[in-house]
């Protein structure tokens, strides 16, 4: 019976004129004691039966987006001469990294119409459901977290960074910055003709810890006694070879 | 060399955490300070989280105040009982400020009260000592013998009196009590070890010679840091054993260099020195209270998370 239902939907979908087949350089991205930014190239090419349709040229996004969080932004005000915290806004949803490469400037390739349903641009996948009323200016909340996560790299825009190939091929490159979280990282990537969406297409990337940094989180999660003690041991054990070291080095 | 922090979740220079620890090392070995007032906001300058800096701080300044206990205690100049004393009511202070710090968690507005602790605390601890010990400099220059002090005034007139025998005291064990649990209380609201207010506190109000403050003051260090990382390791997982011993390595040499250069450094000229830094820390505290900040906004985990 369900098998017959997704049947009946798939064949009231409309019949896709051009359809994405993907290729990732990395699956997955290891955190180890030396991790320095990773680098993750997404490319791809289109499929079609027919010959290419009319309806403006080719053009493709990639977005590569961290898992969400919600964040707490604080603005702050001068009371009684010094700066201090007033108010503060939670944004509901909020990518910890978000990535937009497109093949041309975005609002070329993208109509605002079509970001509003696929939520592609950094605004739109941002989600502030509700400021408190007595917050003036809300939305400066979430310019200001944009703001903050594009100067640290978590947020990035490269407009025109893909490369199209004869209308089939399609390369683009995001670095990923040191300071990651660990989670899936959601990879999009749609092609357009004229602002409007043809095909989309979404896989992940698993980005963990490993090695000796997955047993340290580990360890201080599951045993922060024993953690805490380790600590502790080599903090004291570290401060009398020191002492003992120089009393050598002394004589 | 980039090194990647489990706990932190973030990627540093592992060269300019050996370098911050072994600055940091040199002034604890020479002050007797934990030098947490110090490299806390150096953490936060350099993207650490702030919890995972005050937490992890913590783990530092036991291995710099070991390594300094021990240069000090083969040159006899920790005063065990003093410690002992200072340490019951510093444990106590301790769990105290835990509970008063989430209290005012609970009402909002913490991180302020943190600042204006720092500032109120560090100008008025530096402000003192600066013009005390130029006023001995100029003292020294011009009579060339050491200042004559010790009075007997209200602190020698209390019951329950000790022998110290190292400090060279017999006063009533109150003050000390007292001293040890407000430094407690502020170590653990200010989240660092507490040795800026209890080296003038112990030189000032209880009279101990300078050469034994600093051994001692690292001694109770020791085990109110030691508490506080077991309570942040417990609570909020945010001890970053990564960071800490990168830190360490370069703090308990630097420990071992500052004690020595400690010894061959005057008294008065010691405790301009520490009033000069206390200044100058109070300062760029203030500062950032009163002038514009370069962004207004800040990002913060939301609550109840």
């Amino acid at each position: 019976m369900l098998r017959l239902l997704s049947l009946l939907v798939l064949l009231a979908l409309p019949v896709q004129g051009e359809e994405i087949v993907l290729g990732l350089s990395r699956d997955e991205v290891a955190i180890t004691a030396n991790f320095d930014g990773s680098d993750v190239m997404i490319f791809g090419a289109v499929k079609r039966e027919a010959p290419a349709p009319g309806g403006g040229p080719l053009e493709v996004i990639i977005t590569l987006a961290g898992p969400s969080e919600s964040v707490l932004v604080r603005r702050k005000e001068r009371r009684l001469g010094i700066w201090v915290n007033t108010d503060s806004v939670e944004v509901d949803v909020a990518p910890s990294f978000y990535a937009v490469a497109t093949s041309a400037p975005f609002r070329d390739v993208l109509t605002e119409v079509e970001d509003l349903r696929y939520g592609v641009s950094i605004p739109r996948v941002i989600r502030s459901v509700g400021a408190p009323a007595n917050v003036a200016n809300s939305e400066t909340f979430t310019e200001a977290l944009i703001r903050i996560r594009a100067a640290s790299g978590l947020y990035q825009i490269l407009d025109s960074q893909v490369d199209i190939e004869e209308e089939t091929l399609f390369r683009g490159q995001i670095a990923l910055p040191a300071a990651l979280t660990e989670g899936e990282y959601v990879a999009r990537i749609f092609i357009t003709r004229g602002g409007v969406v043809m095909d989309e297409y979404q896989t992940s990337i698993a980005v963990y810890k490993a090695g000796l940094e997955r047993w340290l989180f580990e360890m201080s999660r599951n045993q922060p006694f024993w953690y805490g003690l380790m600590s502790l041991a080599i903090a004291i054990s570290a401060g009398w070879l020191a002492s003992a070291a120089f009393r050598i080095f002394a004589r | 060399m980039q090194v990647y922090l489990p706990i932190a979740e973030v990627s540093v220079n592992a060269f300019l955490l050996l370098g911050l620890g072994g600055i940091v090392g040199i002034l604890s070995g020479m002050f007797g300070v934990g030098g947490g007032f110090l490299m806390t906001p150096l953490l936060f300058f350099i993207g650490i989280p702030p919890a995972v800096a005050v937490a992890t701080e913590a783990v530092q300044i036991v291995a710099s105040s070991f390594s300094g206990v021990l240069a000090h205690l083969r040159r006899k100049s920790v005063d065990l009982r003093m410690g002992t004393v200072l340490l019951i009511g510093g444990l106590v202070g301790a769990a105290l400020g835990v509970l008063l710090f989430n209290y005012l968690k609970s009402l909002g507005q913490v991180d302020l009260l943190v600042k204006l602790c720092y500032v109120v605390f560090l100008g008025v601890i530096g402000g003192l000592m600066f013009v005390e010990s130029w006023r001995a400099i100029r003292r020294s220059k011009v009579v060339g013998g050491p200042p004559l002090r010790k009075k007997h005034g209200w602190v020698h007139a209390l019951p329950f009196k000790l022998k110290f025998r190292v400090s060279g005291l017999y006063i009533s064990v109150i003050p000390p009590l007292i001293v040890g649990l407000l430094v407690g209380i502020l170590a653990a609201i200010m989240g660092v070890g507490g040795g800026f207010i209890m080296v003038p506190a112990m030189i000032y109000l209880l009279g101990m010679p300078t050469k034994v403050v600093i051994g001692t003051s690292l001694f109770q260090i020791i085990f109110v840091t030691a508490f506080t990382t077991m309570l942040h390791a417990t609570t909020n997982f945010t001890v970053d054993i990564v960071l800490a011993v990168l830190l360490l390595v370069g703090g308990v040499i630097g420990a071992q260099v500052g004690a020595r250069i400690g010894v061959k450094m005057k008294a008065e000229q010691l405790r301009i020195l520490l009033a000069i830094m206390v200044l100058v820390v109070c300062g760029k505290l203030a500062l950032d209270l009163l002038l514009v900040p370069s962004e207004l906004y800040s990002l913060g985990a939301a609550r109840g998370h």
